[in-house]
C-alpha cells in the first residue's frame, strides 16, 4: 500500500552537492522542500572524526563511505556486441551514498572549464575541420550556454568552498601566479593557494624550466580559515593525507556538511527524510507534468510525496535511471542515433608517470586531496592540435594527496607484485617517489551510452542502469601525447628513473580511475539533441529538473564539481526569478 | 528524530528515556559501519547530532582462528610468507600478523561480501568486467583453498601447497596470478590470486586495531608515520625526514602498557 503525503512545493532526489545547493536555493525563495536520500545521515564529529578519520582499510577499501552495491549496482560492457555484468564489486569509480554523498569523500578540487570547452563541437569544427569532431563515431555537442554566462555561478560556488587558489585571469588581465589559460574570473579566489609540499615544488620548477606555465591547483581543502556566506565556518588543512576517499574530520575540506548544511538544515521550510529511495517520478496521464515521487524507505513502507516540482539531484547514474524508469524523454537509441536520454555517456581519460628520486625525500604522506602544482598548457584547446589526430587534452599535475600504503607504493617499471623484490622496492622507493597525474578528457562517441539492462535487477524489482563504454581512439591519442609532455616534465625533474603509465586496453572496471561519469542526460540548445535545457529542465517535462555531470555533453579535462555546481546555482536562479512566476518551460523548444 | 529534536535531547539527559538512546546509538552504529537497513530518519528544524554515537573503527579481538580450519591456516600461513617474506628489511607478512587479520576480515562483514553484488546470473565475463563470481570472499577463500590443495596432489607431488619448497610455492603462486593454472570448484585463478594479495597488503599495512602490522613494523619499514593528524609545520621543510615514529589509532608502545 501506498501513504500519499502531504504536498510539497519542490521534493529532492539524493542529498549530495546539487541536493543541498538546490535544497538552499529553494527555501531561500520561500518553497516548502523535502529532500530524499537514500543513505545514511553523516556529519563530522560522528562519522569521521579525527581521532578514527585516517584509516585507509576502513574508508577506502572498506568502502564506508560509498554506496554499497550488495542489492542495487549497474551493468558494464565495452559495446554492444557484449553482454553486460553487474559491476560486481567498486573499481574503476567510488560511487557515493548517505548525506553529502560524493561531496564528502571528494578530492576537493575545484576546476572551470574553458570557454572552448562548452563549443566543443562548434569550436573544434572550425579550427580543425568537420573530420575533428565526427572522427571515431564522435558525437561532442556544444552545451547551449558561454562560459561567460555560467562565470556568476562558479563565482558563486567558489564562495561557499572558500576556493583556496591564484587567479590566472582577472576579468581579462592575466595574473602571474595563477593559471593564464582560464577563462575570466569576476574575482580572485576567497583564500590563498595551499602551501606545496616537495614534490609539487620540483614539478613546478621543472615544468617552468621547460616553459610550461605552472600554477597551484585550486583546492577546497583550505588553506585558511575561512567563514562563507551562509556563515558556516571552515578550518585550515593541516595536510593529514587522507582526504579524497574519506571524511574530512578538521572542516577543512568544501563538502555539503561544511559550507551549507549547518545554514539549511535549521530552516523551516527544508525537511531531510534519510534511508529514503526514490523508484520512479510520477507523471499526468498525457506525461507533460510530473505529480511527485514514489519512494520507499528502508523498513519497506512505500510513499507517494506529491510535489509541485522534481529536483533530480541524485548521482549522474541514478538521474539518468530514474528518467529512464519514469519514462520521461526519448531513450537514445546508438543503432539510429536516435533519441537523447542515455545518450553522450563519458568519463575521464587517466595515465600517471612515476617519478623515482635517490636522494630526495619527498615525504608522500604529507599531502592533501588538491595538494599539487600544475600546469594546463596541453588542456583543452589551448595549444594546436593540427595534424595531431585528436581534439581535447589533460591537466597534469605534480601532485601528492597522500601516502596511504596500501593503496599508493610507487615502485619501478619491472618489479613484481609481490616477493621480496617487492617489499625492497616499496621500502626505498616510498619516501622517495611520487606521481604526474595526467587528467583527460573524454569526448562521447556514438557508441557510449546509458540504458536499462535487460536482465539484472534491484532489490526492488527495477531493471539495473546499463553501461557501455571503452575510450575511443581520439582519447587514446589524446592521453599517449599527454603522457608523452607529461613525461618530459618528469624528466626534467632529474629523477633516478620513471615509470609511464599509459592508458593502454578497452576501459577496465577492476582498478580506480575517477568518479568523473558523465552525460547521458545533457544539455543543449533543443530537444532533438539534448535531455535537459541550459537550466537543467527537461525538454519533456517542464516541472522535472535534471542536476550534476549528466548535463555534460562530453567530459572536459577538468574535474567536474564546480561546474556541476554552477549549473546547479544558474538553475536556481532561472528557477527563482523566472519558473516560480510562470511554471513551464523556460526555453522553447 | 522527531520534529523537536531539542526537546528530545533534554528528554534524554533527564534520563526520561533513556532505553531510547540505547536503542538509537545501536541502530546509528549500524548504519555508519557502512551497511543497509538503518531505520528511516525525518530531519526538521535543526543539524541532528547525538553524543556517545561515534562511529569508532571494529577492532579485531581475541586470539586463534576463528574462520579458518587447520588445512586453510596451513595454506595461508604458507601463501603469504611467499607474498611477503621476511628478512632484515623488514617483517614478513606472518611476523606482521597477517593471517590472524585475514581471518578477521573474512570471519566478518567483509567475508560475508557486504559490499559485493552476488545476484545472478553468472555468467563468466570479460578481465574488464572484473569480479563475476557468486562466491562471497569468504566462499571464494574455501574453494580456493581446497581447489589449490588438489592441483598440488594431482600436479606437484606434494599433499598440500604447504609442503611444497618454497621455491615451487613461488612457481605455483605465479600460475595462479598468471591464470596459467585453472583450478576446480569454481575458483577463478587469477581473481582468487588478486584478491589474496590485496587483502595481504591490506593486512600488512593497515592499523594495527585491525589484527596485522603488528608493532606498526610494516609502516616504520617504509617511513610512514601513521594516522597523524597535521602536518602544517613540516609542509615548507622540504626534503627533510619527519622523525616521528609511527602511530595508530591506539598511540604507540610507549605510551601505555602493552
Amino acid at each position: 500500500m501506498t501513504t500519499t503525503l502531504k504536498p510539497v512545493d519542490a521534493v529532492l532526489v539524493g542529498f549530495g552537492w546539487t541536493g543541498a545547493i538546490m535544497g538552499q536555493q529553494l527555501c531561500d525563495a520561500g518553497l516548502e522542500v523535502v529532500a530524499l536520500e537514500r543513505g545514511p545521515w553523516r556529519d563530522t564529529a560522528t562519522d569521521f572524526a579525527t581521532g578514527f578519520a585516517q584509516d585507509e582499510l576502513r574508508y577506502m577499501w572498506r568502502h564506508h563511505l560509498f554506496q554499497n552495491v550488495s542489492d542495487d549496482t549497474l551493468t558494464i560492457r565495452n559495446n554492444v556486441n557484449q553482454e553486460a555484468l553487474p559491476m560486481r564489486h567498486l573499481g574503476s569509480f567510488l560511487l557515493g551514498t548517505g548525506v553529502g554523498s560524493g561531496g564528502v569523500h571528494w578530492n576537493g578540487q575545484i576546476w572551470r572549464f574553458l570557454p572552448t570547452d562548452f563549443l566543443t563541437k562548434s569550436h573544434n569544427q572550425q579550427r580543425y575541420g568537420k573530420k575533428a569532431v565526427s572522427d571515431y563515431d564522435l558525437t561532442v555537442q556544444d552545451w547551449g550556454i558561454t562560459y561567460d554566462e555560467l562565470e556568476p555561478f562558479y563565482d558563486q560556488f567558489d564562495k561557499v568552498c572558500g576556493t583556496s587558489g591564484k587567479a590566472g585571469n582577472l576579468r581579462g588581465k592575466i595574473q602571474s601566479g595563477g593559471n593564464p589559460f582560464e577563462g575570466p574570473r569576476s574575482n580572485e579566489y576567497p583564500t590563498p593557494p595551499m602551501l606545496q609540499t616537495y614534490g609539487p615544488t620540483l614539478f613546478g620548477k621543472a615544468a617552468a624550466e621547460l616553459g610550461r606555465h605552472p600554477f597551484p591547483h585550486p583546492t577546497g581543502n583550505l588553506s585558511e580559515a575561512y567563514v562563507n556566506p551562509l556563515g558556516a565556518q571552515l578550518g585550515a588543512c593541516t595536510y593529514c593525507g587522507f582526504c579524497e576517499k574519506f571524511g574530512c574530520g578538521n572542516y577543512s575540506k568544501a563538502s555539503p556538511q561544511t559550507t551549507i548544511l549547518p545554514y539549511l538544515m535549521r530552516k523551516s521550510n527544508f525537511t531531510l527524510k534519510t534511508e529514503c529511495e526514490v523508484l520512479r517520478v510520477e507523471l499526468t496521464p498525457d506525461r507533460k507534468r510530473a505529480t511527485g515521487v514514489t519512494y520507499v524507505n528502508s523498513a519497506g513502507e512505500e510513499f507517494f510525496q506529491p510535489a509541485e516540482m522534481v529536483i533530480l539531484s541524485a548521482y549522474i547514474l541514478q538521474n539518468v535511471r530514474l528518467l529512464l524508469l519514469s519514462g520521461i524523454g526519448k531513450p537514445y537509441d546508438p543503432k539510429t542515433g536516435e533519441g537523447v536520454v542515455g545518450k553522450n555517456y563519458a568519463y575521464q581519460t587517466m595515465s600517471s608517470v612515476n617519478v623515482f628520486f635517490e636522494d630526495k625525500i619527498i615525504n608522500p604522506f604529507i599531502g592533501a586531496g588538491a595538494l599539487a602544482t600544475v600546469i594546463d598548457d596541453f588542456n583543452g584547446d589551448n595549444f594546436d592540435h593540427a595534424g595531431l589526430g585528436f581534439i581535447g587534452g589533460a591537466y597534469i599535475a605534480g601532485m601528492v594527496t597522500g601516502g596511504r600504503p596500501i593503496e599508493m607504493i610507487y615502485t619501478p617499471q619491472g618489479t613484481p607484485a609481490w616477493g621480496l623484490e617487492w617489499k625492497h622496492a616499496a621500502a626505498k622507493n616510498y619516501l622517495r617517489s611520487f606521481s604526474l597525474s595526467i587528467h583527460g578528457s573524454c569526448m562521447s562517441a556514438r557508441g557510449n551510452y546509458l540504458d536499462l539492462d535487460p536482465t539484472y535487477r534491484d532489490i526492488h524489482g527495477r531493471p539495473m542502469l546499463r553501461m557501455t563504454f571503452d575510450f575511443t581512439g581520439n582519447d587514446h591519442k589524446m592521453s599517449d601525447y599527454l603522457t608523452d609532455r607529461a613525461a618530459e616534465v618528469a624528466r626534467a625533474m632529474n629523477p633516478r628513473e620513471i615509470k609511464l603509465n599509459r592508458r593502454t586496453g578497452p576501459w577496465s572496471v577492476v582498478p580506480y580511475q575517477t568518479t568523473h561519469n558523465t552525460g547521458g542526460a545533457i544539455m543543449g540548445d533543443n530537444p532533438r539533441n539534448s535531455v535537459v535545457n541550459r537550466y537543467l529542465q527537461t525538454w519533456d517535462v517542464p516541472n522535472v529538473f535534471s542536476m550534476g555531470a549528466g548535463a555534460f555533453p562530453q567530459n572536459a579535462g577538468y574535474n567536474p564539481t564546480a561546474t556541476l555546481a554552477a549549473l546547479a546555482y544558474m538553475s536556481a536562479d532561472a528557477i527563482k526569478s523566472q519558473y516560480l512566476k510562470a511554471p513551464g518551460p523556460l526555453v522553447r523548444g | 528524530m522527531s520534529k523537536k529534536p531539542g526537546l528530545d535531547r533534554r528528554h534524554f539527559l533527564l534520563g526520561g528515556v533513556a532505553a531510547g538512546v540505547t536503542g538509537a546509538a545501536a541502530a546509528a552504529a549500524a548504519v555508519h559501519d557502512g551497511e543497509l537497513g538503518a531505520p528511516p530518519q525525518t530531519f526538521r528544524g535543526s543539524v541532528p547530532w547525538q553524543e556517545g554515537t561515534a562511529d569508532a573503527p571494529p577492532e579485531a579481538s581475541g586470539s586463534g582462528y576463528l574462520f579458518f580450519t587447520p588445512e586453510e591456516a596451513a595454506f595461508i600461513e604458507a601463501a603469504v610468507a611467499r607474498l611477503i617474506p621476511n628478512d632484515e628489511v623488514g617483517p614478513g607478512a606472518v611476523e606482521a600478523n597477517v593471517p590472524f587479520f585475514l581471518d578477521r576480515q573474512l570471519a566478518g562483514p567483509f567475508g560475508r561480501g557486504d559490499h559485493y553484488y552476488l545476484g545472478g546470473p553468472w555468467p563468466k565475463g570479460t578481465p574488464e568486467q572484473g569480479y563475476q563470481s557468486r562466491y562471497s570472499p569468504a566462499q571464494l577463500y574455501r574453494a580456493a583453498v581446497v581447489a589449490i590443495d588438489t592441483y598440488v596432489r594431482a600436479n606437484l607431488g606434494a599433499a598440500a601447497f604447504a609442503k611444497l619448497a618454497v621455491a615451487d610455492q613461488d612457481k605455483a603462486l605465479k600460475g595462479l596470478e598468471s591464470g596459467t593454472i585453472t583450478l576446480e570448484g569454481g575458483v577463478d585463478s587469477k581473481s582468487f590470486f588478486a584478491m589474496l594479495l590485496q587483502n595481504t597488503k591490506e593486512g600488512y599495512f593497515s592499523d594495527p586495531i585491525y589484527g596485522g602490522n603488528k608493532d606498526m613494523a610494516a609502516w616504520k619499514m617504509i617511513g610512514f608515520p601513521g594516522a597523524h593528524y597535521d602536518y602544517k609545520e613540516w609542509v615548507s621543510r622540504h626534503g627533510e625526514r619527519v622523525p616521528y615514529p609511527p602511530v595508530g589509532f591506539k598511540g604507540r608502545p610507549g605510551w601505555r602498557k602493552a
